[in-house]
């Protein structure tokens, strides 16, 4: 059963029979479906924690919009024009932050909107967004055009798929409208419309052919050059990766995922349901993966091996995995005394990064006491419960002050989070790792794991904390 | 890398690409982040409280607060007033402010809500106030939402007095808390008894503590803002930021305003003293005397550097207009001058401004401009730096033109935010940090029999 936490400020909680004590804040009512302890979830009559929905009116939501989920999706096509079709906001908040990198065009690194103005609401916008199409080809020579309909294109009603079908028509180019208006669902909701989108890019050079043992990457958006870490592993390997999608991808190199054989999938939250249709559409097997820490890397690696069914691949990557955890070993040792015993807070997008770093915490030695995720799904929920301590909490869509409730009343030494939790985190003397669209290193991979615990290690035992007293 | 601009000039009419400014709902959340226990709200879909608290983040490195209405496709049909209603309700329950600052977006604005209705039909708290503003997206940029927010605080708070205070308004213009804390040093020093407002200084940069404060000690407390209807006059910085809120004010109250240029350099920084004085009749304490005196020193060294020497400064209008006006002083050219912000009154005191110094000739200015446009304009004729946000970067790199960062927003240096660009104190800094960037370049680049130990 799910455990509801009481209303009063700062009440006791005594769950019977467990003889655990949850202390809290105000917690909004609409909320307390949305926290759970892991020790009051295992077992019970179902119910479980309450997700996948909008974010309470009036909380502090770390939360983004649909828009935001389709265009963090789709940013990383580097040889894309997107076209935001809206008032500047919506442009000039994603222009360039994600810092994805690039091998090839850098095309995608510019903001092109069409900076609606208070005429273009009364009399619609289309006019604008042809003439906005026209000048991006001729300025740009752009093969690929995204075009994103924002909230207020939602409501004034611009057909914008007349506009893209017109544009393709006459560019012969493709140009494929995201109708993704911030107030049509949740962020998820604008992941499946990237997909959808990416689908229509593959679609027309499907020709039925396929390239034996080769796979596609989804759900890795070349962070820090993370994509370039996997696609290192798979060289190795021997195994010929065809479509990155997204991180460093090319109008071309998408174009070649219909002849994979098998889909992995590193970030569930965004690429699942790019994997189930691509399942359907072309019959591409997938499996999920992480690339984040040791455990995972090398289970990853070798569940692609496996299910590829290649003895002389699944041979090499025995040997790898081996010889790049062992690697590792020595480097684990000597952060373990630093680190081990440490208490961890995560609050990060989806859940399946979440199910990585509680892994990977406990390869380190330090437990983790909060977990939280914007857009965590049911299952990822469950996951989560069954690999937590028991006490720990677990929330979704949290906010600043519930953040900050639990990392005290759980005594976090470090939270592992993104932008608007930095500057909280620091203020509650908590040390902090940005593991989203700020992480400056890789995180991914055997190298990855150096840079995390590094990075964690700098936090946590960083020598200004010593002048807070 | 990072070059993709074509040098040619072509005609754009429909396509905005990098763009120079964003939308109204940011200004409006930084404006409300200054009034002492206030929760911002920003009244449309979720996806936007978060960019725009994001970008607060980015810029300030310090936690942002503001809620939202949290718009479903429901509420875009029947309205968002059951959203607002329910999210005000919660506000109060949970984060107990004492005021709550709305502000509306592309969305609430395009679908016709009416937030002065709302409010009313609210039940609010006994000694608490929901005020309110709009802020389409569509119209003006950031700088309009800080004033549109501003002079909703005013239009709802701002009290009509017979009897005056004696106090001095004084309203800062969309800058950093440092910028702030030299503006009230420099009240301070003329012995001025005055209210600030908006006040974001201990607020967005609040010192670390251990704990969380999700309303600082900082902010324009709700006392004040009201007491401005009773002040002797508001001296105002910016003058193009300004006009609305002295405007409300004066329409509401009576009260007069003294619009002044952003005191970034000499001349404006004089201003702002000068005007300080005459109201105060305080001498000018020697303290800043010796300030004026040490930096025009420090201009005249620093001129024989940068005399000639090209700028493109771009950026929100009034900065754009003070940093100019303090590297005209040293003998520099202007060169580019350029908002994303569509206001013609920044065309026309920029033109003012260079004709002042001779040089309307050599120079370029543009609002409503972006920074792709800047770029071919420096691809055609080039400078030797770049001041303004972070947003430059790019083409600092592509065109290996040394940037110095001020305004709004700076996404990728720390401690900014904290330290000043006006008075006397701040343009100290813009010139060492101009004249670092030059120096550095010229050190990098120049041959090593040019290399001088001594400068």
């Amino acid at each position: 059963m799910w455990y509801a936490l009481k209303q009063e400020s700062l009440c006791y909680l005594y769950a019977a029979g467990k003889g655990v004590v949850i202390m809290t804040a105000d917690i909004l009512e609409e909320r307390k479906k949305s926290i759970i302890s892991s020790d009051f979830c295992c077992h019970g009559d179902g119910g479980g924690i309450s997700c996948e929905k909008a974010s309470v009116s009036g909380s502090v939501s770390q939360r983004a919009c649909v828009y935001c989920g389709a265009r963090v999706v789709l940013n990383p096509i580097t040889d894309a024009c997107h076209i935001i079709h809206g008032p500047i906001g919506c442009s000039s908040y994603t222009w360039d932050i994600r810092g994805s990198l690039t091998s090839g065009s850098d095309l995608f690194r510019n903001s092109f909107s069409t900076d609606l103005k208070e005429r273009d609401i009364i009399f619609g916008g289309t006019k604008i967004l042809e003439a906005a199409i026209d000048e991006v080809v001729a300025k740009h020579d752009a093969k690929l055009i995204f075009v994103y309909a924002t909230c207020i294109v939602g409501v004034i009603g611009d057909d914008i798929e007349a506009v893209c079908r017109a544009a393709e028509a006459k560019y012969n180019i493709l140009v494929i409208p995201v109708k993704a208006p911030g107030f049509s669902g949740t962020k998820s909701q604008g992941y499946k419309l990237a997909c959808d989108a990416i689908m229509k890019v593959i679609m027309p050079a499907f020709d039925g052919s396929k390239i034996p043992g080769s796979i596609n990457i989804l759900g890795d958006y070349n962070l820090s050059g993370e994509m370039w870490i996997m696609q290192g592993y798979f060289k190795r390997l021997g195994i010929k990766v065809n479509a990155t999608i997204t991180g460093d991808a090319s109008l071309e190199t998408l174009q070649t995922a219909s002849k994979s054989v098998l889909n992995i999938v590193q970030c569930a939250g965004s690429s699942t349901y790019l994997a189930k249709r691509m399942e359907e559409e072309w019959g591409i097997p997938f499996i999920k993966v992480s690339f984040f820490g040791i455990e995972d890397t090398s289970n990853s690696l070798l569940r692609v091996a496996e299910a590829l069914g290649d003895e002389a691949v699944m041979k090499k990557a025995e040997a790898i995995t081996k010889t790049e955890s062992a690697k590792l070993q020595g480097f684990l040792a000597k952060y373990n005394p630093k680190l081990a015993g440490k208490k961890a807070a995560i609050y990060v997008g989806g859940g399946f990064k979440a199910i990585s770093l509680i892994r990977q915490f406990n390869e380190l030695g330090i437990e983790t006491v909060v977990v939280g995720t914007q857009t965590g799904q049911k299952e990822e929920y469950d996951i989560i419960r069954q690999l937590s301590t028991p006490g720990t909490i677990i929330m979704d869509d949290a906010n600043p002050s519930e953040l900050e409730t639990f990392m005290k009343e759980k005594k976090a030494d470090i939270l592992v989070g993104g932008v608007k939790e930095r500057p909280l985190a620091y203020k509650l003397g908590v040390a902090f790792c940005d593991h989203n669209h700020e992480r400056k290193h890789a995180l991914s991979g055997y190298e990855g794991v150096v840079n995390f615990i590094e990075e964690i290690n700098l936090s946590i035992n960083s020598p200004v904390w010593e002048l807070l007293a | 890398m990072l070059d993709l601009t074509p040098k040619e000039i072509t005609e754009r009419e429909a396509l905005r690409i990098n763009p120079c400014k964003t939308c109204q709902p940011a200004g409006a959340l930084y404006c409300a982040l200054g009034v002492h226990k206030c929760m911002p709200h920003s009244h449309g879909s979720q996806g936007c409280v978060s960019y725009h608290r994001s970008v607060l983040s980015r810029h300030f490195k310090e936690p942002a607060i503001a809620t939202t209405s949290s718009f479903s496709e429901g509420a875009c049909v029947f309205g968002g007033g059951s959203n607002v209603k329910t999210a005000v309700k919660n506000i109060f329950d949970i984060y107990d402010p004492d005021i709550i600052a709305c502000h509306t977006t592309c969305l609430s604005e395009t679908i016709g809500d009416d937030l002065n209705t709302y409010i009313q039909q609210m039940d609010i708290p006994e000694g608490k106030l929901v005020v309110h503003c709009n802020t389409p997206s569509y119209v003006g940029s950031h700088v309009n939402g800080f004033f549109n927010m501003m002079a909703g605080f005013i239009e709802y708070l701002a009290e009509k007095s017979e009897t005056c205070n004696g106090k001095i308004g004084i309203f800062p213009g969309f800058v950093n808390p440092g910028d702030i804390r030299e503006m009230k040093r420099i009240a301070g020093l003329l012995k001025a008894n005055y209210i600030m407002f908006p006040d974001t200084s201990g607020v967005m940069d609040a010192p670390i503590t251990g704990r969380y404060e999700m309303y600082p000690k900082g902010g324009t407390k709700i006392s004040e803002i009201r007491e401005l209807g009773a002040a002797r006059k508001i001296i105002a910085l910016g003058e193009i930021t300004e006009q609305e809120p002295c405007m409300v004010l004066k329409r509401k109250t009576g009260v007069d305003s003294d619009i002044l240029p952003l005191p970034i350099g000499i001349a404006n920084t004089d201003e702002y003293v000068m005007a300080l004085a005459r109201l105060t009749h305080a001498e000018v304490p020697y303290v800043l005397e010796e300030e004026r005196g040490q930096i025009v020193d420090i201009m005249l060294d620093a001129s024989a550097h940068l005399f000639g020497k090209k700028a493109a400064i771009y950026g929100d209008p009034d900065t754009v207009l003070g940093i100019a006006s303090l590297v005209l002083e040293m003998g520099m050219v202007p060169k580019y001058l350029l908002t994303g912000t569509p206001m013609d009154s920044f065309n026309k005191k920029a033109a003012a401004l260079l004709e002042k110094y001779g040089v309307a000739d050599q120079c370029k200015v543009k609002a409503n401009a972006d920074l792709f446009e800047l770029h071919q304009w420096i691809k055609n004729e080039t400078v030797d730096v770049l001041i303004g946000t972070t947003y430059g970067k790019q083409i600092a790199k592509a065109e290996d033109i040394p940037l110095v960062r001020a305004g709004f927003p700076v996404l990728d240096r720390h401690a900014h935010s904290l330290q000043p660009i006006v008075g006397y104190k701040g343009a100290l800094r813009l010139v060492e940090m101009i004249l670092n960037a030059i120096l550095d370049k010229q050190d990098r680049v120049c041959a090593d029999e040019d290399l001088e130990m001594v400068l």
